[in-house]
C-alpha cells in the first residue's frame, strides 16, 4: 500500500516518524528496544540473522538492519531514538550515525556542527518554498524581525530600570 | 541531551567545549538554589525508555511516590530516585481532566536523560545517593511521533496546569520546566540542522508574545527547526502556566552541544500588586526551558539576581 501524502514530505532529507511509520516499523523499533538488556545484545550479536526472525520483520526491514542502513531503517518505520540503541549496541556514538546518515564523515559532521550546524539555506524544501516561515521568519528581514527587535530593545532597559528602582 | 548527560557523569565540564556550555547554566543553578521551590513540574519527553511503540501517550503526568531513573541501554544515569510530589500530582490531573485534557496517569514510570538532565542543568550535580532539591511531577509529551499535540494544545495545558496549582489547598511554591529542543535535527540525510535565526526569534516571542508561537504550524517547526526540533511544542506548557506578561530574568543560547543548539530561558510572573500570591514564574530551558509557575512569592529573590 502506498503512503499517503503529507505536506511534511516536501522537506528535504528527512523522513517523518508519523502514525504510519510507527505502524509499519513497529518490529524495528521493538527489535531496537530489545537491545537495551544486555543478554539481548548478546544474543543479536553472536547470530544477527537469526535474532531478527523474532519480530516480524519484512525482507527490507532486515537488510536495513543487517545492512546498518540507517536512513532506509528511518524509512521503513524506524524512529531515531529506537535505531540509536543498534548503533550503540554496535559500539558507536551518536555522531557516527550523523555522519552515516547525512554521508559524510564523522570528522567533516564534527567540523559542520563547530561551524554552527547545518545551514537552514537551502535545505528547506524539495519543491523550492524557500521562504522563511511567516510565523517565525528570519531575523533581520520583514515586518515581524522589526517588530521584535523592537520588542526587545523595549524589554531590556525597562527590566534593568525595574532592578535599579527596587534597589 | 544524550551527549550533555554523558558530560555530566564523565567528569568533563570542566573540558572547554564543554565548559562553554555548563558555564551558561550558572546563573540559573543560582537562581534555582535562591528560588527554592517545593515542587518542580517537568515537562519532558520520553526517548524511548518507558514508552516504546507499544504504548505512545501523548500527556502522561506522573503521579507516582517516585520515579526511578531509566536504564537506557547503558544503565540507569547515577542520579537519585527522583521524589514525586503525588498529592499535588492527583490534584492535577483531576483538574485539567474535568477541563477536558485528556491525561494518562501514570502511578508507575521511570524516567530517562530527557528528564534527568535539564534536572542537573538547573539544579547542579547531585550524588546518587544524594537528594534532589524538591519533589518533581514529571509531564511526559509524545514529541516522537508525529503528530505531537499542537502548540495551541500544550499552551492552554499549561494554563489549565495553572489553574489546578492555585486550586491546591496548600500554598505552594512550583516552578515548571518546559524542555526539549531548540532548533535540531538528528535523523536522515539533513540531520546537523540548526536555525538559530528562528531560536532567537522563538526565545524573543516566548518571552514577550507567546500569542505569536501558538499557531505555528508543526509542518513549520520540522521544516524550520529541523524533525526533532517540533519538541519545542513542550516550552509552550510551560509559558502557558505564566501570566501573559513575565520577566526575562536569564537567557543563554549556544551552538552547538554535540549535535544540537542548546539554550534556556528563566521568566518569572510579574508580582500581582505586590501581593505575596504573585502567581508564576518560568524558566525556561532549551534542550529545555524551565517555566515557573509558583503561588508562594520569591520576588526579592528574583530580584537578587536581576540586580
Amino acid at each position: 500500500m502506498a503512503r499517503e501524502r503529507h505536506d511534511y514530505d516536501d522537506i528535504p532529507g528527512t523522513f517523518v516518524f508519523d502514525a504510519e511509520r510507527s505502524r509499519q516499523g513497529y518490529g524495528i523499533n521493538m527489535f531496537c528496544m530489545s537491545l537495551m538488556k544486555d543478554d539481548n545484545r548478546k544474543a543479536f550479536k553472536a547470530n544477527e540473522a537469526e535474532y531478527l526472525k523474532k519480530f516480524g520483520l519484512t525482507r527490507e526491514q532486515t537488510d536495513a538492519i543487517l545492512k546498518r542502513d540507517y536512513n532506509r531503517m528511518l524509512e521503513l518505520g524506524g524512529n531515531i531514538y529506537f535505531t540509536a540503541k543498534l548503533g550503540a549496541t554496535d559500539g558507536h556514538s551518536f555522531q557516527h550515525l550523523a555522519a552515516l546518515m547525512t554521508g559524510s564523515t564523522q570528522q567533516d559532521y564534527a567540523a559542520m556542527m563547530l561551524g554552527g550546524g547545518r545551514s537552514i539555506e537551502g535545505n528547506r524544501s524539495r519543491s523550492g518554498k524557500n521562504a522563511p516561515s511567516k510565523h517565525l521568519g528570519a531575523a533581520g528581514r520583514g515586518k515581524s524581525a522589526a517588530g521584535n527587535r523592537k520588542a526587545k530593545s523595549k524589554r531590556s532597559p525597562q527590566s534593568k530600570t525595574r532592578s535599579a528602582k527596587r534597589k | 541531551m544524550p551527549a550533555i548527560g554523558a558530560a555530566l557523569d564523565n567528569g568533563k565540564t570542566e573540558e572547554p567545549y564543554w565548559k562553554r556550555i555548563f558555564s551558561g547554566f550558572e546563573k540559573s543553578q543560582e537562581w534555582m538554589r535562591d528560588t527554592k521551590p517545593d515542587v518542580a513540574i517537568i515537562v519532558y519527553n520520553d526517548h524511548a525508555s518507558t514508552f516504546s511503540v507499544e504504548m505512545i501517550p501523548t500527556f502522561a503526568l506522573g503521579c507516582a511516590a517516585e520515579f526511578p531513573p531509566a536504564d537506557e541501554g547503558w544503565g540507569p544515569r547515577p542520579v537519585p530516585v527522583v521524589q514525586g510530589h503525588p498529592a499535588l500530582a492527583s490534584h492535577i490531573a483531576q483538574s485539567v481532566i474535568l477541563d477536558e485534557f485528556d491525561l494518562t496517569i501514570c502511578n508507575k514510570m521511570e524516567v530517562d536523560h530527557g528528564m534527568t538532565v535539564p534536572m542537573n542543568l538547573l539544579f547542579g550535580k547531585v550524588e546518587k545517593h544524594g537528594h534532589w532539591p524538591c519533589p518533581v511531577i514529571p509531564l511526559a509529551v509524545n514529541v516522537v511521533m508525529y503528530p505531537p499535540p499542537t502548540g495551541h494544545r500544550c499552551f492552554m495545558l499549561g494554563r489549565a496546569i495553572r489553574k489546578a496549582v492555585e486550586s491546591y489547598p496548600d500554598d505552594l511554591k512550583v516552578v515548571i520546566f518546559g524542555t526539549g529542543g531548540l532548533s535540531h535535527q538528528i535523523s536522515g540525510p539533513r540531520a546537523g540542522l540548526i536555525n538559530s535565526k528562528w531560536d532567537k526569534n522563538f526565545l524573543d516571542n516566548l518571552s514577550g508574545n507567546p500569542q505569536k508561537l501558538v499557531r505555528i504550524p508543526h509542518i513549520d517547526y520540522m521544516r524550520e527547526a529541523g524533525a526533532e526540533g517540533i519538541e519545542m511544542v513542550m516550552w509552550l506548557i510551560m509559558r502557558g502556566a505564566l501570566d501573559e506578561k513575565v520577566d526575562e530574568v536569564y537567557r543563554f543560547y549556544t551552538v552547538p552541544a554535540s549535535n544540537t543548539a542548546v539554550g534556556h530561558i528563566i521568566l518569572t510572573n510579574r508580582g500581582r500588586g505586590g501581593g505575596r500570591k504573585s502567581a508564576a514564574k518560568a524558566a525556561a530551558k532549551s534542550k529545555r526551558p524551565a517555566g515557573k509557575l509558583k503561588r508562594a512569592a520569591a520576588r526579592a529573590r528574583v530580584e537578587r539576581i536581576r540586580g
